[in-house]
């Protein structure tokens, strides 16, 4: 019988999962497209800030659905908590310390994806679906009703952030919002990478495959779920407070079924279950709804359209799971 | 000795048909039980009643010497009673090493960690290295359970099982599916087992239980006929019977 160290194991294991070498890869990849798209659209950071903030909205859902396997239509009601909490804090407060909008942007989001958690991982499926629809419209009808806090359907406005860490100030052309953006994902992206790969990214995966199993291991899918929902809720804070400190309002949008739709389209767009796959599934989508749209604002929709369809039939996996598929069965056949 | 798991009169119908009826059982430290029976007996209906994925129409579940009836299954396994699946219930996306891992970061406590990875823990690792290497799946540990075969799906079934380090241990058929050239694997790994563990195993491969058991329980249409040594239970009268009737049913349906 041959004895074999944990040494050996671990040298025996792929480099890339020992390392998580797509963390360097990714954020480097992050890092570049933000430089290559400020000298694009050098007038329009606007637009490329919120792409971040939906991004991080489409983050946020893929840790619940992508990787837990939650049905929900119902998401932006966490993204909405971020952003209104960020934006109430100043508007009515006067706290405008961006860092500190974003904190209440964070916990707000924490807050909802508890609560939202709380109702709609009682069901499973299609009934959960219908939780989820029922939440965002509570929310919405919520923001709606207490206008004197959330300016009702004029939105919020009085939203003015201070100088970022008290040096940066927020400038009409939006570069200290997009910088700032950039960073927040950057920061965010490499804490999900983290929290994928740990011990309990690993639960979530295999709660998402089969409870039962999960429960006769000990451990509680619904405690487990919580917690991811709570993460979610804090990274979702995080793109509604950067969504109302870099446009300075907040809008009933931001806690909308459309919201919540587009970004589950964004996701199965770029691929459920993978990071690089809800940003891949973002950018193209908001590309699609700004850039196409504008040259051609009868056929956008149609094309999205088209183009969701074509990506559900023929590659499941979202436009990025299935590069990524492809580049590894390459890969193993070598 | 007194009683690590214990039933009483445990009672279970589904429309109608007693499926469990009045099952009365007791396990002390180290007892090594073969739970035996026809086809459709309710042997793991009886593991479902016990392991609290099923609940029962009325009955006790004592876990040493705390009952358990109502308490959820989670509570039960993290008291130290441990099941496998007779139908494989494996996490097909995952490795083997990840379904190993995962529960021994649960068993610490740890597997709701937010950071690290368990291929970069040194004692997760080691433990699972040992463990998959005792069930031959060593070669296997990071391929997707997907692509390996069934026989070695059932051995991982119970490495999982096992790396829960249970107090007690039921054993769903754990044989069935594996290769005969393989068997010897789950023999040696029963027989490393921690000498005040009690295990149940439920088994058709009569030589797999007189080489395990030192008891024997036959369960006929949900009730106990026999409980006693190997070396009775064929000459049982009542057991001889059971076991005829099925066949004799099963000839018939054929
Ligand atoms: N959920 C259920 N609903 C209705 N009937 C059930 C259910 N589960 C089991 N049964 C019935 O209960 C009886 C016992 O089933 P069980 O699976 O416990 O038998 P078993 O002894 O494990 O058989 P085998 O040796 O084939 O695994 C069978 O007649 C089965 O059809
Ligand atoms: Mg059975």
């Amino acid at each position: 019988m041959t004895m074999t160290t944990t040494n050996d194991l671990i040298t025996q294991t792929p480099a890339k999962r020992r390392f998580g070498g797509g963390d360097l890869i990714g954020l480097s990849v992050i890092l570049a497209l933000a430089v290559v798209g400020y000298f694009l659209f050098p007038t329009n950071l606007a637009l490329l800030t919120r792409i971040i903030a939906i991004a991080l909205l489409v983050l946020s859902l893929d840790l619940v659905t992508g990787y837990c396997g939650v049905a929900t239509l119902g998401h932006a009601a966490l993204f909405g908590a971020g952003a209104y909490a960020a934006g109430i804090a100043s508007a009515h407060y006067g706290i405008n310390d961006p860092l500190a909008m974003l904190a209440f942007g964070i916990v707000a989001g924490a807050v909802a994806g508890l609560v939202c958690g709380a109702v709609i991982l009682r069901a499973h499926g299609l009934p959960q679906l219908v939780l989820s629809i029922a939440l965002i419209h509570l929310f919405h009808e919520f923001a709606n009703k207490a206008s004197s806090w959330t300016g009702g359907s004029d939105g919020l406005s009085g939203i003015a952030p201070s100088a970022l860490i008290g040096l940066y100030e927020f400038d009409l052309w939006g570069r200290t919002a997009y910088v700032f953006g950039v960073v927040l994902l950057a920061l965010v992206f490499a804490l999900l990478r983290l929290i994928v790969r740990s011990p309990f990214g690993m639960l979530c995966r295999a709660i998402k495959e089969d409870p039962v199993r999960i429960r006769s291991m000990g451990a509680s899918p619904k405690a487990a779920l919580m917690k991811m929902y709570v993460i979610s809720g804090a990274v979702a804070g995080v793109g509604g407070a950067l969504n109302a400190i870099s446009t300075q309002v907040v809008g009933l949008d931001s806690l909308s079924f459309t919201m919540s739709a587009e970004s589950l389209v964004m996701l199965v767009l770029g691929g459920t279950g993978s990071l690089f796959g809800a940003l891949t599934g973002t950018i193209v989508f908001m590309f699609f709804e700004d850039v196409v749209s504008a040259a051609n604002p009868f056929h956008w929709l149609t094309m999205v359209g088209a183009l969701l369809i074509a990506v559900v039939l023929f590659a499941p996996k979202g436009l990025y799971g299935t590069a990524a598929a492809i580049v590894a069965r390459r890969r193993e056949a070598k | 000795m007194q009683p690590v798991f214990e039933v009483r009169n445990l009672k279970r119908a589904f429309g109608g048909l007693a499926v469990t009826n009045d099952v009365s059982l007791s396990m002390a430290p180290g007892d090594r039980v073969a739970l035996i029976g026809p086809n459709g007996a309710g042997k793991t209906t009886f593991v479902n009643l016990v392991t609290g994925n099923l609940a029962p129409d009325s009955g006790e579940v004592r876990l040493g010497g705390e009952t358990v009836t109502g308490i959820d299954a989670i509570g039960r396994v993290r008291r130290g009673l441990v099941r496998s699946f007779q139908v494989t219930r494996l996490f097909l996306d995952m490795t083997p090493a990840e379904h190993v891992a995962l529960a021994v970061l649960q068993r610490d406590g740890r597997s709701g960690r937010l950071f690290g990875n368990f291929l970069s823990m040194p004692d997760v690792m080691d433990e699972v290295g040992q463990l998959l290497g005792k069930l031959g799946l060593r070669e296997l540990m990071h391929r997707k359970v997907s692509e390996i075969a069934y026989g070695q799906q059932r051995l991982l079934e119970i490495a999982v099982a096992l790396a829960l380090k249970p107090k007690v241990l039921l054993l769903d058929e754990p044989a069935a599916g594996v290769p005969q050239s393989d068997t010897g694997r789950i023999e040696q790994a029963l027989a490393d087992l921690p000498a005040d563990l009690a295990v149940l195993m439920i088994e058709h491969d009569m030589d797999l239980v007189f080489r395990f058991a030192k008891r024997v329980v036959v369960l006929a249409a949900g009730a106990i006929i026999f409980d006693g040594s190997p070396s009775d239970v064929t000459q049982d009268p009542r057991v001889r019977e059971a076991y005829l009737g099925s066949y004799a049913n099963a000839s018939h349906a054929a």
